[in-house]
């Protein structure tokens, strides 16, 4: 019997094309469910006959972390794609998984998830991230300063486990400690424990007025002048620092609220930032808040550059950014709590990305963070260890094999080779 | 009635800790051990087999091994102050006691990082983090004598969450010892840490997947400006509407709460905090951040106050004068005490659009029960804490009294909410887990339990009415076998 004969009847289902390749890994067919009933069905289906799944939504994010061991079923969640619910007293929405980030924040108005789309544009068709991608790759970027990074802002979660089993975790509630905190759990997951049909997620309000600080700051003026707005009582929504190999640093500060508040608090910054600032510091008026011009992690449509996401304690982020640039990466990220990404570009020798990455990986677990390797071109990827040493990995291979025994979801994506 | 003391296992056990811990941490003698038989929720009461009052976090690890070598189930305590039962002992368990785990090592404001012992007191953490212009946000009403291990089982909120988030978003790494004695740490000082997140799963999760022995705290800048006031009105249905509008006019207060007559008649009764007389509902709503915007904000809540029927506005004008008005609100819980002999404390939410109708409807079952209903809750996040009020002297009233509270939760689930939402579950309200999650909801939640604890030591008997049996499969799947072999499956391609 072929794949597709042992899913028939169950959802639509096709063969896969050629470009389909999951991070190179050959799927036979793609199965889109249309619903968390559909998606049960088809995982029954796949654990009856030992298929193995790899969860797609746009596919923007689908190369992050190791290339799966098998592929026999890419589970597309494209057919969940509505909004459920959007309560707009309670600041709450529900969407289906296969939700597109971008026309959920069209349909939300005056209110929004606040996640910056690290991977905008990319995807199948440019569509950028789908609220499912975002969600099993704990997407977070620079205001999640001010609202948390996405794990703290799905509140719900409605998902098919390997074996078919329907379950929700949470509700639609913000304020909610009945029972294990699951959404926490698969958010992050990378499609290894359960596949997510719909999340329920935590809104703010857009606020009235956005701007943005933007000064160039040498790198020996970076360290006292990120001390100086990460201490300030000026509450930015995010605090950013960009900063490339040939000695070009920034600090970007952005700050929501009223017109008069955010121009008061935008003014004094930039004066403030003068003593440290080797250039011209402007302020900028973001017309439409999710409009947000900071450089892409990786910018062409095609380029597949080493993308790194690298941590550490506030005080060592200056130094963390001086190891990355020594190195020949381009970082951007958020100085405010901690979290950056690094780039090296796709023709970079895999010896050198490996040096960069062990740089970093020694760096960062001084500086009480850790890196891992999201993406890397198909040359390099093999000849790097992804994800570094991971505490608690003991018990995340036993959470693993309590939620799908027989290693259906995406195996050997995720740390340890789970 | 007596019960034979120190089963055959707990005296095993007791030999064995005997060997590796000093003398002065086991407490044996049955009246000691009386004084640990509840928490904060003195309805239940259970005698502990043993009490280890632990001096360091490797006795805590040396506990747990032993607990483990003879199954014997353990609980975990800070101070005690739990609304929901989760510090409950069991009766021929070890009652782990850390609130002698104190040491605050280091407070880092370049780093907004405190690293703390599970026993360290809430406000304490806030205490050393001020002069450096910071403060620890989670601040549950108990926060004088709460301690930071007790925060973390029960992923603590308190009135200003709704801006600042629970004790989860506080948290960046413990250590914790697992049910089979391993010490490992989750989550690293900075966000994002590989791998599943564990840590995220383990803060709430009640003591029943293992005991943390430190914790690494996110500190928050102070803000630059603080402003309390205070609103009156007729009734909870203004107070409610005006909640709803305040937030949609897209500012979010560090704090909205709401008391209702009977709240307020007790407080006054109990702390004269002279709250707007004839109020039928106080509203206080915090704001905090730029000085700039708060003032600005400030106008815009007394405005909607003002069009939602507000008869009495007044806003602090210092420290003191915003301390005088929170003064009611946080006696309100000991202040019914007064007013009624007994109370149950319900913890249930509701989605804020609900309030006014939910309270509508608890007001009809508190009429037709004839079972008196105080009301004091955060309102910015529907998290409800109705009193209901009864005499246990009184033939059945504490019946009638356990089922209006039930009817209370069963109207939170209906609108789309929440049992609890900052106490617990534990062994309170596990029995109405089922009414909120499905058979398959609760065995998917109960398959973390077996990664953690297959052996259901650690504090059984909570959150879940019945526990999963670990190693029990639902659904027929492939075995492990067969996965490790791609072509062992049933299919020929």
């Amino acid at each position: 019997m072929s794949v597709e004969g042992a899913l028939s009847g169950v959802c639509a289902v096709r063969p896969a094309e050629v470009q389909e390749d999951v991070d190179g890994v050959r799927p036979e067919v793609v199965a889109r469910p249309v619903s968390t009933q559909e998606t049960s069905a088809l995982m029954r289906a796949c654990s009856t006959h030992g298929l193995r799944v790899v969860v797609r939504g746009h596919g923007s994010k689908l190369a992050w972390g190791a290339p799966p061991e098998r592929v026999d079923v890419v589970l597309e969640t494209t057919g969940m794609d509505g909004l459920v619910e959007h309560s707009r007293g309670d600041l709450i929405a529900t969407a289906g998984a296969g939700m597109p980030l971008a026309r959920l924040q069209q349909q939300l108005g005056p209110h929004q998830l606040v996640v910056d789309d690290l991977a905008s544009g990319r995807g199948r068709d440019g569509q950028g991230s789908t609220l499912g991608g975002a969600i099993a790759t704990n997407l977070s970027g620079a205001r999640r300063l001010w609202a948390g990074p996405l794990r703290d802002l799905v509140i719900g979660m409605r998902v098919v486990l390997a074996d078919g089993t329907v379950a929700k975790a949470g509700g639609k509630v913000v304020k909610n400690v009945a029972g294990y905190d699951l959404a926490k759990l698969l958010t992050g997951s990378y499609g290894t424990l359960a596949v997510i049909t719909e999340a329920t997620v935590r809104l703010h309000p857009v606020p009235e007025a956005t701007r943005w600080v933007r000064a160039p700051i040498p790198p020996s003026g970076l360290a006292p002048a990120l001390r100086h707005v990460i201490d300030s009582q000026l509450v930015p929504h995010a605090v950013e620092v960009h900063a490339t190999p040939a000695g070009e640093a920034s600090v970007g500060v952005c700050f929501g609220g009223t017109a008069d508040g955010t121009r008061a608090r935008a003014d004094t910054l930039a004066a403030e930032l003068q003593e440290w600032a080797g250039g011209t510091v402007e302020v900028e008026t973001v017309e439409d808040a999710e409009t947000d011009d900071r450089p892409a992690p990786t910018s062409p449509l095609t380029d597949r550059p080493t993308l790194v996401r690298t941590t550490s304690r506030l005080s060592g982020i200056p130094e963390l950014v001086a190891v990355a640039t020594g190195h020949g990466m381009t970082v951007t990220g958020s100085a405010g709590v901690g979290v950056l990404r690094a780039t090296l570009p796709e023709d970079t020798a895999a010896q050198a990305v490996a040096e960069a990455v062990q740089a970093l990986r020694e760096t960062s677990a001084r500086l009480g963070g850790s890196t891992v390797v999201l993406d890397a071109p198909p040359s390099v990827k093999p000849r790097l260890d992804l994800w570094g040493p991971v505490p608690g990995l003991a018990l995340m291979r036993r959470v693993k094999a309590e939620f799908d025994p027989g290693r259906l979801l995406a195996p050997g994506r995720f740390v340890g080779g789970l | 009635m007596t019960r034979t003391d120190h089963g055959s296992t707990t005296s095993a056990l007791l030999e064995d800790l005997r060997g590796s811990l000093p003398p002065h941490t086991l407490v044996t003698d049955p009246s000691e051990r009386d004084t640990y038989a509840c928490d904060g929720l003195a309805a239940y009461r259970v005698r502990p087999g043993l009490v280890v009052l632990v001096d360091t976090a490797e006795q805590v690890a040396t506990t747990v091994q032993a607990c483990a070598r003879h199954r014997v189930p353990f609980v975990a305590r800070g101070s005690g102050t739990g609304l929901s039962g989760g510090a409950l002992p069991h009766a021929d368990g070890v009652l782990i006691v850390t609130s002698r785990l104190r040491t605050l090592h280091e407070v880092r404001a370049e780093d907004q990082r405190a690293v703390v012992d599970p026993g360290v007191i809430n406000l304490e953490v806030s205490k050393a983090a001020n002069p450096l212009g910071y403060y620890f946000a989670p601040d549950p009403s108990s926060q004088q004598i709460c301690s930071i291990g007790g925060n973390v089982a029960e992923n603590s909120g308190g009135a200003h969450c709704l801006k600042y988030g629970f004790t989860a978003g506080h948290v960046l790494s413990l250590d914790v010892v697992t049910p089979d004695g391993e010490t490992v740490t989750l989550g690293t000082e900075a966000p994002d840490a590989p791998g599943y997140d564990l840590l995220g799963a383990f803060v709430g999760s009640e003591g029943t997947l293992g005991v943390a022995t430190r914790a690494t705290l996110r500190l928050t800048r102070l803000p630059e400006e603080v402003r309390t006031c205070l609103a009156g009105f007729a009734s909870t249905d203004e107070a409610g509407g005006a909640t709803s509008a305040i937030i949609a006019d897209g500012i979010v207060p560090a704090a909205i709460e709401i008391m209702d007559a009977l709240a307020i008649e007790a407080a006054e009764e109990a702390v004269s905090c002279g709250y707007p007389e004839g109020a039928g509902a106080v509203l206080v709503v915090e704001l905090d951040g730029p000085a700039v915007e708060v003032a600005q904000e400030l106008e815009r809540v007394q405005r909607i106050c003002a069009d939602h029927g507000c008869f009495e506005f007044r806003a602090a004008e210092d420290a003191a004068e915003r301390a005088e008005i929170w003064k009611g609100r946080k006696s309100a819980f000991a202040a019914v005490g007064r007013i009624s002999p007994d109370y149950i404390v319900q913890d249930g939410v509701v989605p804020r659009t609900s309030l006014p109708e939910v309270l509508r409807e608890m007001g009809r079952i508190s009429r037709e029960r004839g079972v008196r209903v105080a009301n004091v809750f955060h309102a910015g996040d529907g998290n409800l804490h109705p009193l209901v009020l009864f005499d246990a002297s009184e033939d059945g009233a504490t019946e009638r009294a356990e089922e209006v509270s039930g009817m209370i939760l069963d109207l939170c689930i209906e609108h789309g909410g929440s049992i609890t939402g900052e106490h617990g579950v534990g062994a309170d309200k596990a029995r109405y887990m089922p009414r909120m999650f499905s058979d398959e909801d609760l065995d998917t939640m109960q398959l973390v339990r077996c990664a953690f604890d297959p052996e259901h030591l650690a504090n059984p008997g909570k959150i879940y009415p019945t526990p999963r049996m670990c190693g029990e499969r639902p659904r027929l799947v492939h075995s492990a076998d067969e996965a490790a072999d791609p072509g062992a499956g049933a299919l020929v391609f």
